[in-house]
C-alpha cells in the first residue's frame, strides 16, 4: 500500500504540482482570512475583500525599521513563517493525492508547525523592541501548553490508520470517520491549529495589551508574510483536519475533491465562528490547562483508540 | 541515489559544517543559536535525501524546539545576549579547538573505516516501519531505559532549578487546599 500511494508530483510533473500546491495554499489562506474578516464584520459579506485589499496595500507599503534591529534574523523569521505554512500544505491530500507523500506525513505536518517556534521567536527578537520580544516569549510559553496535546492528537489518527501517511489515514476511514471515535482529538487538533497560528483565543502573542506584540514592528511585505502565513496555517489546519478526522473526500454523488473542499470550508467557518467568540487566554494560565487537562485527555483518547484498534474497529 | 540528490546532500553537508563553525564566529547569542539550528536542519535534509523521512522530520522537530528553548535560557544567562558587546563563544580557545579537530578526525576516519552493511537490492523499503519495529522490538528495553533516564533528568533538573517547592506552595505541613502561587494557573487554583 505504501508504495502505491501516488503524489500529485508523479501525476502532473514536479513543477505543475508545486504550482498547484502553492495555489491551494494561497487559496486556503485567502478563504480563511476572508471568512475571518466577514465574521469580524458581524456577517457583512463585502468585508470578504478586505484581505485582498490589505495584501495589495502591504505589497506597496514601504518598510519601516527600528533602531539597531537584527535585520537578518527578523526578515528570516517573517519569511520562514510563510514558507512553513506553505510546506505544511504539501502533505494535505486535497485531490486524493498530495504534493509530497512520505511514510511520515504526520511528522512532516508537526515539524512544519514546530519550526514555527523558531520563526515566531525570531520575529519577536529581530526588531530590538520590547513589545515584539514579549510577544515572542508568549508564543514559546503558549507552545509549551499545546505542543504535547497536538502530538498525541496526530499520533492518535496514526494509530487508528496504522500508518503515518496522510493518504493511508484517509483510506482507513472508508467505513467510519475518525471524528466518531476521537471527538476529543478532533477538537484538540483544531484548538492547537488556532494556537500555533496564534489566532482567536490564542492570540496573546499578538495581543492588544502589548501593542500587537509580534506584529507591532512589522510593516509592508514582512507583515504580509507573517499574517499570510498564519492564515495559510489556519486554512491548512482545517484541510488537514478534514483528512484526519472527516474521511477526506468521502461522500456521495459529488466528486471526491468537491467533498474535500466542502468539508474544509465548513470546518473553516466553524473554526472562525467558534474562535472569534472566545476570549483571549493568557499563556501562563493556558499552560496549566494544557498540562492538567489537555495532556491527560488526549493521552486517554490515544489509549481508547489503541484499544479500539486492537479490537479491530478500524478495519 | 541520483546525481542531483548526491549534489544536494553534499551541499547540505557543507552547509551543516559552515553553520556549525558560524556558531563560534558570530557574536550574538541569538545568531549562534540559530546557526546551530541551521546546522541541525541541514543534517535533517541529508536524512530526508537518504530516504529516512521519519528520522529527518523528528530531528528537525526536536532540534527546533530545543534551540528555541535554548535561546531563551542562553539569552537569560549569557553576558552578551544581543551582540551589543564584543564576546566570544569560545572558552579555552586552543584547547577546545584541538579537542574539536581531534573528535572530527576520529569520527571522519571512523566513517570511512566502518564496514557498512549494503542495503538489499530491489523494492525500496519503508524505513519508518522498520524503525518502528526496531524500537518496539529488539531495542524496546533500551528505549524504555533511556526514556526513564531522560525523564528522571528532567525532573531532577526542574527540582534543582526551581526556587519554590511544595512546602512553599502548600505550607509547612502541606495542609493548604490551594497552593500559594505568585501567578495562579488556569484552573482557578
Amino acid at each position: 500500500m505504501a508504495d502505491s500511494a501516488r503524489t500529485t508530483a508523479e501525476a502532473l510533473g514536479l513543477v505543475p504540482a508545486v504550482g498547484f500546491a502553492l495555489l491551494v495554499a494561497l487559496l486556503l489562506g485567502l478563504v480563511f482570512a476572508a471568512t475571518d474578516s466577514v465574521v469580524l464584520a458581524s456577517g457583512r459579506l463585502s468585508a470578504a475583500v478586505e484581505p485582498v485589499r490589505i495584501t495589495v496595500r502591504s505589497l506597496m507599503e514601504q518598510r519601516r525599521t527600528t533602531l539597531a534591529p537584527d535585520a537578518l534574523l527578523w526578515r528570516l523569521g517573517a519569511a520562514t513563517v510563510f514558507v512553513l505554512a506553505l510546506l505544511s500544505v504539501a502533505v494535505i491530500p486535497i485531490t486524493g493525492a498530495s504534493l509530497v507523500s512520505t511514510s511520515a506525513d504526520l511528522v512532516w505536518f508537526n515539524a512544519a508547525e514546530a519550526l514555527l517556534w523558531a520563526a515566531a521567536w525570531l520575529v519577536g527578537w529581530g526588531p530590538n523592541a520590547v513589545h515584539s520580544l514579549v510577544g515572542g516569549y508568549r508564543f514559546l510559553a503558549q507552545g509549551l501548553g499545546y505542543e504535547l496535546p497536538l502530538m498525541f492528537t496526530l499520533i492518535t489518527t496514526g494509530i487508528a490508520g496504522g500508518s503515518l501517511r496522510a493518504t493511508d489515514i484517509v483510506a482507513a476511514q472508508a467505513d467510519l470517520w475518525f471524528v466518531v471515535t476521537m471527538p476529543l482529538a478532533f477538537v484538540a487538533f483544531l484548538a492547537s491549529g488556532a494556537a500555533f497560528a496564534f489566532w482567536g483565543p490564542f492570540a496573546a502573542p499578538v495581543g492588544t495589551d502589548i501593542a500587537g506584540g509580534l506584529r507591532s514592528e512589522l510593516s509592508g511585505p514582512d507583515r504580509l508574510l507573517l499574517d499570510g502565513g498564519r492564515a495559510v496555517f489556519l486554512g491548512a489546519t482545517a484541510a488537514m483536519a478534514t483528512a484526519l478526522f472527516l474521511g477526506g473526500g468521502a461522500g456521495p454523488v459529488l466528486p471526491d475533491t468537491a467533498w474535500y473542499v466542502l468539508k474544509t470550508a465548513v470546518l473553516m467557518v466553524v473554526l472562525v465562528v467558534a474562535g472569534r467568540r472566545l476570549p483571549v487566554l493568557r499563556p501562563d494560565r493556558f499552560v496549566e490547562v494544557g498540562w492538567m487537562v489537555l495532556v491527560p485527555a488526549t493521552l486517554l483518547q490515544a489509549l481508547v483508540v489503541a484499544l479500539l484498534t486492537l479490537a479491530g474497529v478500524y478495519r | 541515489m541520483t546525481v542531483t540528490a548526491a549534489v544536494v546532500a553534499l551541499a547540505l553537508g557543507a552547509g551543516a559544517v559552515v553553520l556549525g563553525v558560524l556558531v563560534f564566529v558570530v557574536d550574538s547569542m541569538a545568531r549562534a543559536t540559530f546557526s546551530l539550528l541551521g546546522s541541525f536542519l541541514s543534517v535533517a535534509g541529508i536524512m530526508l535525501i537518504l530516504d529516512l523521512p521519519y528520522l529527518a522530520l523528528v530531528t528537525a522537530l526536536m532540534m527546533t524546539m530545543e534551540m528555541a528553548v535554548m535561546a531563551v535560557f542562553m539569552i537569560m544567562f549569557m553576558m552578551n545576549p544581543a551582540g551589543l558587546m564584543p564576546m566570544s563563544m569560545v572558552h579555552n580557545k586552543y584547547g577546545s579547538a584541538a579537542a574539536g579537530f581531534a573528535v572530527f578526525a576520529v569520527l571522519t576516519t571512523g566513517i570511512w573505516l566502518v564496514d557498512w552493511p549494503v542495503a538489499p537490492s530491489g523494492a525500496r523499503s519503508d524505513t519508518t516501519a522498520q524503525l518502528g519495529l526496531a524500537l518496539m522490538g529488539e531495542y524496546m528495553l533500551v528505549m524504555i531505559l533511556v526514556g526513564v533516564v531522560l525523564f528522571t533528568t528532567i525532573l531532577a533538573g526542574t527540582i534543582l532549578a526551581t526556587g519554590r517547592g511544595r512546602y512553599d506552595r502548600f505550607g509547612p505541613d502541606l495542609g493548604r487546599r490551594r497552593p500559594d502561587d505568585p501567578v495562579r494557573g488556569g484552573l482557578g487554583r
